[in-house]
């Protein structure tokens, strides 16, 4: 039930913000339910480290199929769901003040993304899971259309169009799976894909791959990602970086990694490269970049490179890694794009070369945006490092030549965030950056819980590790 | 059984009530009909049987698709309203053909002797030619009213050809004699083969499944918008289940031949259907080819040809009428608040802005249109995951995959009206009759409650 719970509340508190016109009535509800979802997830926490077996709800769904509305929460669902829930609060508390129309549908198209998530990070049964999958796409793809404008309208059906097609070839993976094994449960299907063809086999792994690696995305999948994020309004970006391109990852541990671990061993080598071509790649292209949300977007799109290649990797560094930086990367991109929303709003551009010297009038900013920033180009003591170094290592273990060429990417991506820190907080100010007030209350309080989150989870990386590692370790996989 | 008196004598009925009564009485009079046509088609519930000297079959789950004909068919009138109030329009014979429309499709689904599945067939589709045609000021309504007549017309005739082939082969025009073929000589067998070509020919037209579908397109669009809407859903399942019937009953006996054939007629409408789709201004056009791709989803369920399978394509068909109503339905609304040339606008254009213009209308219009590409939490996905598990069942895994690749096509096609909804425009706000509005969100609402629990209506198979 505690499971369902924390379905329910965002779908139903969703659905009513949909219907409401106050945004202050709007507001208090969101946050409301944002509350009460963190408090039964820390309930939930803590009953999971006494009995996880608490923490499942199944009930048949469709009997003649033996498809079940089965959701049960284990350690690697733990960390993403909690990741979710905090998350889609502090995106709720931004975005009640910024300056949309329809604050109250935005909240609420907000919080079905977020009840979509859950369902993804904690459905057992492949067709539910496939389910959430699409459908946490949709109030996303009305949050970037309502409020993004016409330019916004067809990149983000670019991006539908991508993602849809992706997974549409997992779906015929689970079919597949679904008709050789009459079995939806994701552990059955475990038990039984070995025994399937060779042929067969293959189209799983490529037909789940293809689907996780657009969601990602991984090189050469990516092309619909930097407009997507920079065109899309704020929320949708925040969504998008944050927690949309997470169930790619999450997919791969869940899904690919048990299901296909063949392919894994026979491409493997083959995807970890792109995945760090991507991730070189991406870095170059940010460091070129003058607009703030395209640099995000790719300095984003390289993270996920590292995380997708740390996961192929099969090893238990390499997982705990990715899923460690799943978090890290999660609030650092939000952090970060809502320091963009920010500086736009007061500054009215996002160009590096008309920004500069806000350091003088916004000195609060500046502080947070440079530990933010830090924990991106991954300081030791800041949640980035953790999970670099840990997918690094595992990389460099599995080949060192690729290992090397992902290392590269640490240092790019302190070139393009420091640049991107300097051209816009220091140097001379111009009219519109000499003038603007910093940051107050309202921001404050969505920035400065990402700050306590780098800092605590940098120097207590164990709180998160500890959680994903029981999951981890019963996925048989060898350290190496 | 009941229904097919009803509808015959209140067609009867509503034709001379249209001498007498008001034109704006005739809708409400219209639906009490087809209510208590509804109603009377549960007074056949659990007593299955042959009737008519074995002419019909009566079963529940007969009685469960023939409910989905005319449950369409309220629908569809449901959208009536505000329509037909000009002085050269006939409602009450509108409305009547309708309901003998309705007949002809009632019997095409209980059919136990070929001849009444030819009889249904003409009953079905006399009446649609006219109402093809009703605009009589449309020169494009003239043009699909002949153009579907003529093709129609010789469909008919291969159909009947096909028909005295089978009765020459097996003595009987029953449609369970295609058994006693099995183990005759190899002439009897040869009449047989080209019965069964030929009525497949026949009703595969009737469905619009590839190659024999370049009469829908023109047809759709020519059509008053009301009547393409009332054509793609229930001629679509009153002839798909006809099919079905004889896949089964007829002609099981030679399923590894003809499934061959079928697949390749499917892959071709899903091809031909998508891919031309893709190219449409026209949002009839667009639903005209997305018919023909729809088709080719239903006729999975023939490769299937399971225990499952009557229940996957009674949900398909469901779906699907409850879909493809709703979006005609909202275009019917918007195009007529729009005129180009003193005609409806039928472009996607139409839809222009209509967020900001009647918002319930848009979202009704991305349910319909999500529903018709398979997203999940909508009908359309589950129809299409059935169909497509009943065709993998039998081992067709390349249909399967070109199913699939076709779906993620149609999404091109199927979103270009959602993004048209999202535009800004200073075009005025649409007024919506309060009839039309419960039926869209009749059509609406069911299609996610059947989205997120199929077995609602599963269950009843």
């Amino acid at each position: 039930m505690l499971t369902l719970s924390l379905f329910i509340i965002p779908l139903i508190s969703g659905l009513i913000l949909l219907n409401i016109k106050s945004k202050s009535l709007a507001g208090s509800i969101s946050i409301l339910a944002s509350f009460v979802q963190i408090a039964v997830f820390v309930y939930a926490l803590s009953v999971f480290k006494d009995n996880s077996a608490l923490l499942v709800f199944d009930k048949p769904w469709l009997s003649d199929f033996a498809i079940r509305f089965h959701l049960g929460i284990d350690g690697l669902s733990l960390v993403m769901v909690g990741l979710t829930v905090v998350l889609v609060s502090l995106i709720v508390l931004a975005i009640r003040n910024l300056n949309y129309e329809n604050i109250p549908k935005m909240l609420g198209l907000i919080l079905l993304t977020e009840a979509a998530l859950i369902g993804v990070f904690s459905a057992k049964d492949i067709f539910l899971f496939y389910f959430f999958f699409e459908l946490a796409l949709v109030p996303v793809y009305l949050i970037a259309n309502f409020w993004g404008g016409e330019s916004s309208s067809k990149i983000t059906f670019k991006m539908l169009i991508y993602t849809v097609f992706g997974s549409l070839f997992m779906l015929i993976s689970f079919v597949l799976l679904y008709m050789r094994g009459q079995s939806a449960d994701i552990e059955s299907i475990k038990v039984t894909v070995s025994l399937l063809p060779n042929a067969i086999k293959h189209i799983l792994f490529w037909g789940l791959l293809l689907a996780f690696s657009i969601k990602m995305p991984i090189f050469p999948f990516h092309t619909w990602l930097p407009d997507a994020y920079s065109k899309s309004p704020t929320p949708a970006t925040m969504l998008l970086s944050g927690l949309l391109s997470k169930m790619g990852v999450y997919g791969l541990i869940r899904i690919l990694l048990p299901f296909a671990p063949q392919g894994i061993e026979l491409y493997g080598e083959i995807i970890i490269v792109l995945a760090v071509v991507g991730l070189v790649y991406g870095s170059i292209i940010a460091i070129k970049q003058n607009e703030i949300k395209r640099l995000i977007a790719y300095s984003s799109f390289a993270h996920m490179g590292l995380m997708a290649g740390a996961v192929l990797t099969l090893s238990i560094t390499g997982l705990q890694g990715a899923i460690f930086q799943m978090v890290a990367h999660g609030f650092n991109a939000v952090g970060l794009f809502y320091i963009a929303k920010i500086i736009f709003d007061k500054t009215g551009s996002r160009n590096l070369t008309q920004l500069g010297g806000m350091t003088q009038s916004a000195p609060v900013l500046t502080v947070i945006f440079m530990v933010v920033l830090l924990g991106s180009v991954a300081l030791p003591l800041t949640n980035g490092f953790v999970g670099e170094f840990l997918m690094l290592k595992a990389v460099f273990d599995f080949n060192h030549v690729i290992g090397i060429a992902a290392g590269l990417s640490v240092i790019f991506g302190a070139v393009y965030m420091l640049r991107f820190f300097q051209k816009t907080m220091f140097g001379p100010s111009n009219e519109q950056t000499s003038s603007i007030t910093d940051i107050g209350m309202k921001e404050l309080i969505v920035l400065v819980p990402i700050v306590i989150i780098i800092l605590i989870t940098g120097v207590f990386p164990n709180l998160i590790l500890d959680i994903s590692s029981s999951l981890v370790n019963s996925l048989g996989l060898l350290n190496k | 059984m009941y229904p097919i008196i009803v509808f015959s004598v209140s067609g009867l009925l509503m034709l001379f009530l249209g001498l007498s009564v008001t034109k704006k009485s005739l809708l409400p009079i219209n639906l009490v009909f087809l209510i208590i046509g509804l109603l009377s088609n549960f007074m056949d519930w659990n007593s299955p049987g042959l009737y008519f000297n074995s002419m019909l079959e009566v079963n529940n789950s007969l009685v469960i698709v023939q409910s989905i004909v005319i449950l369409a068919a309220i629908l569809v009138a449901g959208l009536s309203s505000r329509l037909f109030e000009d002085a050269i329009d006939h409602p009450a014979e509108y409305y009547a053909l309708m309901q003998f429309a309705v007949v002809g499709a009632l019997i095409m689904i209980s059919f136990q002797n070929l001849i009444m599945l030819f009889v249904g067939l003409e009953i079905l589709s006399v009446a649609l030619y006219v109402l093809a045609g009703s605009d009589k000021r449309n020169l494009r309504g003239n043009e699909a009213s002949i153009k579907y007549f003529l093709m129609g017309a010789f469909a008919t005739g291969i159909l009947l050809f096909g028909i005295a082939m089978f009765y020459g082969a097996t003595g009987s025009f029953d449609i369970n004699s295609g058994s006693s073929v099995g183990n005759s000589a190899m002439e009897a067998k040869i009449f047989f083969w080209i019965g069964l070509v030929f009525i497949f020919i026949g009703l595969l037209f009737k469905i619009s499944a590839a190659p024999f579908h370049f009469w829908t397109a023109d047809v759709y669009q020519g059509s008053p918008t009301i009547f393409s809407a009332f054509m793609a859903t229930i001629v679509k399942t009153a002839v798909i289940f006809a099919l079905y019937r004889l896949a089964v009953y007829s002609f099981s006996y030679e399923y590894a031949h003809w499934s061959k054939f079928l697949v390749i007629i499917i892959a071709l409408s899903m091809f031909i259907g998508n891919l031309t789709a893709v190219y449409q201004v026209n949002f009839k056009r667009i639903l005209a080819y997305s018919s023909i791709s729809q088709a080719g989803f239903m006729l999975l369920s023939l490769i299937g040809l399971g225990e499952q399978s009557f229940g996957n394509l009674g949900f398909f068909t469901l779906s699907y009428a409850f879909a493809t109503i709703s979006a005609f339905g909202v275009f019917l609304i918007v195009s007529s608040n729009q005129l180009v040339d003193g005609r409806p606008n039928e472009n996607i254009d139409v839809f222009k802005g209509l967020f900001s213009r009647n918002p319930d209308l848009a979202i009704i219009l991305f349910i319909s249109m999500l529903s018709l590409s398979g997203i999940p939490l909508t009908s359309g996905f589950w129809s299409k995951f059935f169909v497509l598990n009943d065709a993998a069942s039998k081992g067709y895994l390349w249909i399967l995959i070109i199913g699939i690749v076709m779906s993620a096509v149609s999404l091109y096609y199927y979103f270009k009206p959602i993004r048209a909804t999202f535009m800004a425009t200073d075009a005025d706000a649409v007024s919506v009759s309060t009839l039309s509005k419960i039926t869209l969100y009749i059509c609406a609402g069911l299609t996610v409650l059947l989205g997120v629990a199929p077995n609602l209506f599963r269950g009843l198979f």
